[in-house]
């Protein structure tokens, strides 16, 4: 069964046809980048995924499981996590917190109400096991809008994979970070389980061929290419709409 | 050293009226009722992010059941405060439904607009609700009768209310609140039905501001309009951002401080509203996390 069966999904913005018949399919464990210049609708797919937007038309289907109307927490639910494009943190609250939180969503403990964060101690072993995992296990006390850049991208990383997705949805996860940056997130994502099948946009095209099983190639709201990196490194229309040669 | 300050702050509290007139117990109480008050707006606006400036509604809703229960029903007074509780936190799930509908500014409008609709209603009935003479001669129950005793009862029924509320914020639910105030969309990334959080809290804190309201008819003997009135919920607001959003602790000196300085204010002019006006306007410029904020930036704990 496909982790992720995407088929001829539409997005419309009043007449502006973000994304057209967009179809793709991803096998478990799969990791696949979305590439293409700006406006190519990366982003707009995304939201239709992870339930930010909903699709004019066209469904998503997670294992299966038809999740194209589903509110954005129903999808988290179904096993589907994701980070931000532009840093989507708990900025006044300890790292500690923000990855409880992802750790308390997963337990699905529900809205409990009087029994105290603290008794749930197998909550915080968990959190402390995910920062030591990221690298963030000196920060756990930090407030997290004191944190580096690069640590809160960190951060975002594993806030997602706190509650063991199926399939995981990276938005530019190495964006405006620093060269010594980006390759060790390049490597904590190198380093997720395989079973994780990963959905990612990348505008860094050396990350976007290290990380790729195979990758897509979206323009204007189309799939224009897609295969492993050496036919995506070899197709001339890419290159014509991608990096601009004629 | 969090249970020694709640155990001082205990023992002050039950040792006061040994030591002041009937008059200062009074204006205790009144402090002691705001506080919860204060405490309940607290959980809406500085955990859950949702400024809300009808907060008298849940709080006028209840302090009229109370009394008209009480009044007109002839209703047992304990029964009476239980259903105007009730009766507050049925109104908070109703308005619940609509306010949430909207964010930001807009749920400010909405919570008022709403709170008005009930202002208009007291008004505007007058057999029913006496309109702008209020109710007055709600008689408190038999055995907290006299002012130290009245004073006792609050004391006790606050003093469990802000237990909850503070069981509340520390629970998992209390930490949900929080990253929805922070980023509600990562919330939704991480599974949590955002609304139904929002919802639940918009209840709880209509009942614990109805629970206020009851207390406040009983404690005054008396209920008016202006326990609907927009300046009471704004009064509640001021309370909460003046003591420090977020922090309980913060929220129920700011209802203290905010009774004596309309108490010591109101011997010398009219214009307490002005007076109110000038102190947000201080407040947000100096002390933008109330005097908590404060206190925490000059001594922030250790790490």
């Amino acid at each position: 069964m496909a982790a992720l069966e995407v088929s001829r999904l539409a997005k419309r913005y009043g007449g502006v046809d973000a994304v057209v018949d967009v179809s793709l399919t991803l096998g478990q464990g799969e990791r696949r980048v979305l590439i293409g210049p700006n406006g190519a609708g990366k982003t707009t797919l995304f939201h239709c995924i992870a339930g930010a937007q909903i699709a004019t038309s066209g469904s998503v289907k997670l294992f299966g499981a038809d999740i194209t109307r589903l509110p954005p927490y129903a999808r988290a639910r179904a096993g589907l996590a994701r980070t931000f494009q532009i840093t989507n943190l708990f900025a006044n609250l300890s790292v500690t917190e923000n990855v409880l939180l992802a750790v308390a969503a997963a337990q699905d403990i529900g809205p409990a109400m009087l029994r105290p964060m603290r008794a749930y101690r197998s909550l915080y072993d968990r959190a402390a096991q995910l920062l030591a995992d990221w690298g963030l296990a000196e920060r756990a006390s930090r407030t997290v809008r004191h944190l580096s850049y690069g640590e809160q991208r960190q951060l975002e990383l594993a806030l997602a994979t706190a509650g063991s997705p199926k399939l995981l949805l990276l938005d530019e996860p190495t964006a405006g970070l620093s060269a010594a940056e980006t390759a060790r997130v390049v490597s904590m994502i190198h380093a997720l389980p395989r079973d994780i099948t990963l959905l990612m946009i990348e505008h860094d095209m050396d990350v976007a061929f290290e990380l790729a099983d195979r990758i897509t190639v979206l323009h204007q709201g189309r799939i224009v290419a897609e295969g492993d990196r050496e036919a995506i490194k070899a197709d001339a229309q890419v290159a014509e709409i991608y990096l601009g040669v004629e | 050293m969090k249970l020694v300050a709640a155990a001082a702050v205990l023992a002050v509290l039950i040792a006061l009226p040994f030591g002041l007139s009937e008059y200062y117990v009074s204006l205790a109480t009144r402090m002691i009722i705001l506080a919860l008050f204060a405490m309940s707006l607290d959980l809406l606006l500085g955990y859950a992010g949702l400024a809300s400036l009808g907060h008298a509604a849940f709080f006028g809703v209840s302090a009229y059941a109370t009394a008209l229960l009480v009044l007109r029903a002839e209703w047992n007074p304990w029964l009476s405060l239980v259903a105007g509780v009730a009766l507050a936190a049925l109104t908070g799930a109703v308005y619940g439904l609509l306010a949430l509908r909207a964010r930001g500014t807009y749920f400010l409008m909405i919570t008022l607009a709403l709170a008005q609709v009930l202002w208009g209603i007291a008004f505007g009935w007058r057999t029913m609700t006496g309109g702008d003479d209020g109710l007055p001669n709600v008689p408190r129950p038999d055995v907290v009768a006299d002012t130290v005793r009245f004073y006792y009862f609050t004391v006790l029924i606050v003093g469990l209310g802000a237990l909850v509320l503070f069981r509340i914020v520390r629970s998992p639910f209390g930490y949900a609140l929080r990253g929805i105030r922070e980023s509600e969309t990562r919330m939704l990334a991480l599974g949590y039905d955002a609304w139904l959080y929002k919802y639940l809290a918009f209840v709880l804190a209509s009942a614990f501001a109805g629970l206020a309201g009851s207390l406040y008819a009983y404690y005054n003997k008396f209920v008016g309009i202006d326990y609907l009135h927009v300046v009471r919920s704004a009064e509640a607001l001021l309370m909460v951002i003046l003591g420090g959003a977020g922090t309980l602790v913060g929220p129920a000196l700011g209802a203290a401080l905010i009774v004596i300085l309309e108490n010591v204010i109101s011997a010398y002019t009219q214009r307490w509203l002005l007076v109110l006006g000038a102190i947000y306007v201080v407040v947000t410029l100096l002390a933008p996390r109330g005097l908590v904020g404060l206190v925490l930036e000059k001594w922030p704990r250790s790490k």
